[in-house]
């Protein structure tokens, strides 16, 4: 029994996903919630059956075969089959009986990737495919979705049923793009995974295990893309590179209380060492071709802040990393990064100059970051900043770090 | 906001050739101009350099070919802004490293077609 308990949330995560993208690519995209239903009455049953009767020899194999019989079964009751996927279904002249769902390694590996194209179509908004990947490709709950994105469930639910209606509109199917069309659509599937790892890493929610399983979720999608020949493309690399520069510091950045260290105050002893391995090894993958995208720049960037030591060189080629970032593509919190590194490559006057132009006085970190290049310059200009980014900021992550700075300047 | 073009021009055969840390040192400073430009959201396009290879076609199709680059004040590059005015747009083209070498920036508003 409590084996059982034990295993069937674990099983929950690693399979239901996989059910639930060979089914879908059976039925249909249009009817994912078929797929869904018999995924998690599979589960249901399994919870009931094992609790009672002990576990089976083969969980996994258990699970395999009810799903099949289920999908038949549904198949075989339900009028919608000859309707409208009968047509669907290749071979459509075959029995129910001799349906082939196909629950091989490479199938299911294939099926999630032309799932997660399919969840990354340009259609819906990076919002509703970052909650459509939590769910379907990363066997996510509900709640846990709400959680992480800091909402409620209904809204969570919304969400899905809107993305899940606007694919059926647009006849989306689950199948690799054309090879034309790979690179553009590759791009979508890249930047909602890049999304969904920052959802996990930079999210004030407090879960931290939960933070932390989406991060490792989204690296295990892009790895798919890397198995693939056709997605295992440089920029692909790059994007796992960053993602293990910044997984890297998991243990280091969060203390036992659950509150952010920052960077410069981390041990650098909890750093994982495989991991920056890792993200070494991709970055030289990622270093071919002539297409230099963003995730390029950002795994260097990265790269240079998994050497602890400020070296002039460090700071100067993150500074003309950032230079670079920017003229791809702007955001606040490049323009806020790239102004520290400034500080530490050409001084802080230089840097206070830059910041003034930002034109970001409503944003927390802006406060904060002029802040810290006052400190030391005019404590009185540097308090108020702190203040002002301690009345605008929401987070008590960041509560915390900006009262501590706070009250080093009181120590000054 | 408005878009403004940025013209650099300069005595291109004049200008002393530094050493390489000096070249270095110069680049330096034109990646910190336009990333600066950038992290402000003001740049639209960061253009290019012009060769000094080009012809201009003249009435009558006279054909003058280059080298640009011997004329003193010639065209060496380009760059896309956004700002809020001829006044904004100035203030940011005063950042540019281009009169440390005797040379110029142009700015000029453009009236979108």
């Amino acid at each position: 029994m409590e084996q059982s308990e034990q295993l069937i949330p674990h099983l929950f995560r690693s399979e239901y996903r996989k059910l639930t993208a060979v089914l879908t690519k059976i039925f249909g995209l249009e009817h994912i919630e078929i797929a869904e239903d018999i995924s998690s009455d599979t589960f249901l049953l399994a919870s009931e059956t094992w609790g009672i009767k002990g576990l089976p020899e083969n969980p996994v194999a258990w699970l395999y075969t009810v799903a099949k019989n289920k999908a038949k079964d549904y198949l075989k009751r339900n009028t919608l089959f000859e309707q409208k996927i009968m047509p669907q279904i290749q071979n459509s002249t075959s029995e129910i009986q001799e349906l082939e769902i196909d629950l091989s390694e490479q199938n299911i590996t294939d099926c999630q990737l032309q799932m997660m194209f399919a969840i990354c179509h340009p259609s819906i908004s990076s919002e509703a495919q970052i909650s459509l990947s939590l769910r379907v490709l990363c066997g996510f709950g509900i709640d846990e979705i709400a959680t992480a994105f800091l909402t409620n469930k209904e809204v969570i639910n919304k969400r899905l049923f809107r993305a899940k209606e606007k694919l059926r509109e647009e006849q989306v199917k689950i199948e690799f793009p054309n090879p034309s069309a790979i690179e553009d659509r590759l791009e979508v599937v890249l930047r909602t995974l890049y999304l969904l790892f920052n959802e996990g890493y930079y999210s004030s929610g407090k879960d931290i295990t939960l933070r932390k399983d989406v991060c490792l979720e989204a690296m295990r999608l892009t790895n798919l893309l890397l198995e693939n020949k056709s997605t295992n493309k440089p920029a692909v690399n790059a994007l796992i590179s960053l993602m293990c520069f910044h997984a890297s510091r998991f243990e280091a950045r969060v203390n036992v209380n659950g509150e952010t260290i920052l960077y410069q105050d981390q041990n650098e002893n909890l750093w994982n060492a495989e991991l920056i391995l890792q993200g070494q090894y991709f970055l030289n993958h990622a270093s071919v071709g002539n297409k230099l995208s963003k995730y390029h720049l950002e795994a260097g960037i990265a790269y240079w802040h998994t050497l602890k030591q400020d070296t002039e060189e460090k700071w100067e080629s993150i500074l003309q990393l950032y230079n670079k970032l920017l003229q791809l593509e702007y955001s606040p919190m490049a323009a806020l990064n790239r102004t520290y590194a400034l500080s530490k490559a050409n001084g802080k006057n230089d840097a206070i100059i830059a910041a003034e132009k930002l034109n970001l006085s409503n944003n927390h970190l802006y406060h904060a970051l002029l802040g810290n290049l006052y400190t030391g310059i005019d404590n009185a200009i540097a308090r108020s900043h702190f203040q002002t980014a301690l009345k605008l900021t929401k987070s008590k992550a960041d509560k915390t770090v900006i009262a501590r700075s706070i009250s080093n300047l009181d120590a000054l | 906001m408005k878009e403004f073009l940025f013209v650099f021009r300069n005595d291109y055969q004049a200008v002393h050739k530094g050493s390489p840390d000096e070249m270095q040192a110069e680049t330096k400073q034109w990646m910190d101009w336009i990333g600066g430009i950038a992290a402000q959201n003001k740049l639209v396009d960061r253009g290019n350099r012009l060769s000094s290879e080009g012809n201009t076609i003249k009435p009558g199709n006279v054909i003058t070919d280059g080298p640009f680059m011997e004329i003193k004040e010639a065209i060496g590059g380009y760059t896309l802004i956004r700002a809020e005015s001829l006044e904004d747009a100035t203030e940011i083209a005063k950042g540019c490293p281009i009169y440390q070498f005797g040379g110029s920036v142009e700015v000029r508003a453009i009236n979108p077609l």
